[in-house]
């Protein structure tokens, strides 16, 4: 267990310093990054003076040295923008996207998973063909239009909900149905092929032979099964919801990290950005690696493999 | 045949082709005292705007029309672009093996942890908002699914009588990859590439609406979208009307790629 903790996390890191070289060298694609950093009327002093404040007047490699070193401290620049470290901004930030994710998981596994089951069982039946289809629309539906039309609805037609901000409870349905539906299908999809091969195995034949009820043999010994090829990619799935949440924070005003993103672009805060790029990378890598070595632990054919 | 999917994506592509002759309208131009007009079966509506105008005046339906192009345009370069490399990395990884393989394949697994959506932003703020931040920022996303299903019929490919004959025949191993391998995966990539083409459709028009796709004025449904969302509660038809369009090309081009998969290719299915 402790080799393949080591083996993993050893895994996490290459793969963060990959992250932070390709943002180092895509901000200098261009040229001189303090281009991006300067505001249009300023002068070429200001533009000495900056490039010199951030050790920009070096060669790549010493530059590259000197990011690298002062993100291992915990400093990953300030944002142009709010005047502060990036990382606090940043961190500032978090909790009101990390309330929202378990949530919208939440929904897409509740809604999802049942879905797939049936569908399973109704291989090439009418209920097959409608979940396949509200999977297909599910994924066809670009998630900021959706939540633009629930908005609508919800808010303006009827208005039963809020549309943006955060608040009580009842500002958490509109974002997080927007957040959820986009993993919905992916769930379905998988439930449901994943239940197809369990339904095929001798385990399962076994169960009716010894003449268990239908019921019985399908949500427990099938689903179990089968859920857990579902549940491994939960790590995928975090990634995807915190991308997701760029979209769906900036359409509801939502005061989180997916907001944040959206904010550097808008106003070209290139520091704030390659930062959260990174937070976002180790956020994401973190995840990964507690649900692996979750599954390591229930699933001795993990860690073994 | 889908024949509902083939006519919208039909249409779609004519809209596209065609757009100077079929939009009625200036795509960009403002005539400010015609701004927000509904649809012409609402009341206030004329038929001079079929689908509207929005709050700088300009014709919906024209813009609707002019953003076909934008959309289909971006989708055929970044499908070549990145599924081209995809492609290229996957015959590359399973005909050559080795250490070759294993360092492709774990940047594939890394790209597949870590969103390109992010990077794509990234680029769109370094490189500048255009066509072609845009083309190379969606090729991100593409790259890794390509080679990763590539390689996985390379691996089988190698293994066939004809591979073998050609290395007997002296064949060197670009000419074998390039003339035995490639063709044979050119089905699998033509299933990938209209199944991606929904992909990438709506991530052109998620970076536009997030501000980092073709700037403005140039109409494109992503954009559109976002411009009439501060306004829903006044004048819906701006910001519904083209996502509406994204969803319907979207749709089409899945179930349209469903189907072509099922003729062409029936094992990518597990994918």
């Amino acid at each position: 267990m402790g080799g393949f903790i080591a083996r993993r996390l050893l895994q996490g890191l290459v793969l963060l310093v990959l992250v932070a070289t390709v943002v180092f060298f895509l901000g200098r694609l261009t040229g001189n990054p303090a281009d991006l950093m300067l505001p249009e009327d300023a002068t070429a002093e200001d533009r000495a003076r900056l490039i010199k404040a951030l050790g920009l007047d070096g060669s790549l490699m010493t530059q590259y040295r000197a990011f690298i070193g002062s993100a291992l401290k915990g400093d990953l620049g300030t944002s142009l923008r709010m005047r502060q470290p990036a990382v606090d901004v940043f961190l500032s930030r978090l909790p009101n996207t990390l309330v929202l994710i378990p949530w919208a998981l939440l929904l897409a596994m509740l809604v999802g998973i049942p879905l797939g089951v049936v569908a399973a069982l109704n291989r090439g039946r009418f209920l097959d063909r409608a979940s396949g289809t509200i999977a297909v629309l599910g994924i066809a539906t670009p998630s900021f239009w959706l939540g633009i039309v629930l908005i609508f609805v919800f808010s303006v037609e009827l208005g039963w909900l809020p549309s943006g901000r955060m608040g009580g409870p009842e500002h958490y349905v509109l974002p997080v149905i927007t957040l959820g539906t986009f993993l919905t299908a992916g769930f379905m999809r998988l439930t449901r092929s994943s239940m197809l091969d369990v339904l095929e195995s001798e385990y399962v034949k076994l169960a009716r032979i010894k003449g268990l009820s239908e019921t019985m043999v399908i949500w427990k010994h099938c689903l179990r099964n089968a859920l857990i090829p579902v549940l491994t990619l939960w790590g995928v799935f975090v990634g995807n919801l915190i991308t997701g949440a760029i979209v769906t924070e900036t359409v509801f005003a939502w005061p989180g990290v997916g907001r944040l993103t959206y904010e550097a672009v808008i106003y070209r805060d290139f520091p704030l950005l390659q930062a959260v790029i990174i937070l976002k990378a180790i956020l994401i890598l973190t995840i990964n690696l507690v649900v692996d070595i979750l599954y390591a632990y229930v699933d001795p054919r993990i860690r073994l493999s | 045949m889908p024949w509902l999917s083939i006519l919208v994506i039909a249409s779609m592509l004519c809209m596209a082709i065609l757009a100077p002759l079929l939009a009625p309208h200036s795509p960009i131009d403002q005539t400010l005292r015609d701004k927000l007009l509904p649809p012409f079966w609402f009341e206030g509506g004329t038929s001079k705007y079929i689908l509207g105008t929005d709050a700088f005046g300009r014709d919906i339906l024209s813009r609707l029309i002019y953003g076909a192009r934008v959309s289909l345009i971006v989708a055929g370069l970044a499908l070549t672009v990145g599924g081209g490399l995809g492609l290229l990395i996957g015959i590359l990884a399973g005909y050559r093996g080795g250490i070759v393989e294993t360092i492709l394949m774990r940047l594939v697994d890394a790209a597949f942890t870590f969103p390109a959506i992010l990077f794509a932003l990234l680029l769109a703020v370094t490189m500048g908002q255009g066509l072609g931040t845009l083309v190379i920022a969606i090729s991100l996303l593409l790259w890794a699914p390509f080679a990763r299903i590539i390689r996985g019929e390379v691996l089988a490919l190698k293994q066939r009588d004809f591979v073998a004959l050609a290395k007997v025949r002296g064949c060197s191993e670009v000419r074998i990859m390039l003339t035995h391998i490639l063709p044979n995966v050119l089905n699998t990539f033509m299933v990938l590439v209209t199944l991606n083409i929904g992909v990438v459709i709506i991530a052109e028009a998620a970076l536009s609406f997030l501000g980092a796709g073709i700037p403005p004025p140039t109409p494109t449904w992503g954009l559109m979208v976002s411009e009439g969302r501060g306004r829903i509660a006044e004048a819906w038809w701006v910001s519904l009307i083209p996502g509406l369009a994204i969803t319907a090309l979207v749709l089409s081009v899945n179930l349209f790629g469903d189907w072509l998969r099922d003729r062409l290719d029936p094992r990518l299915r597990q994918q």
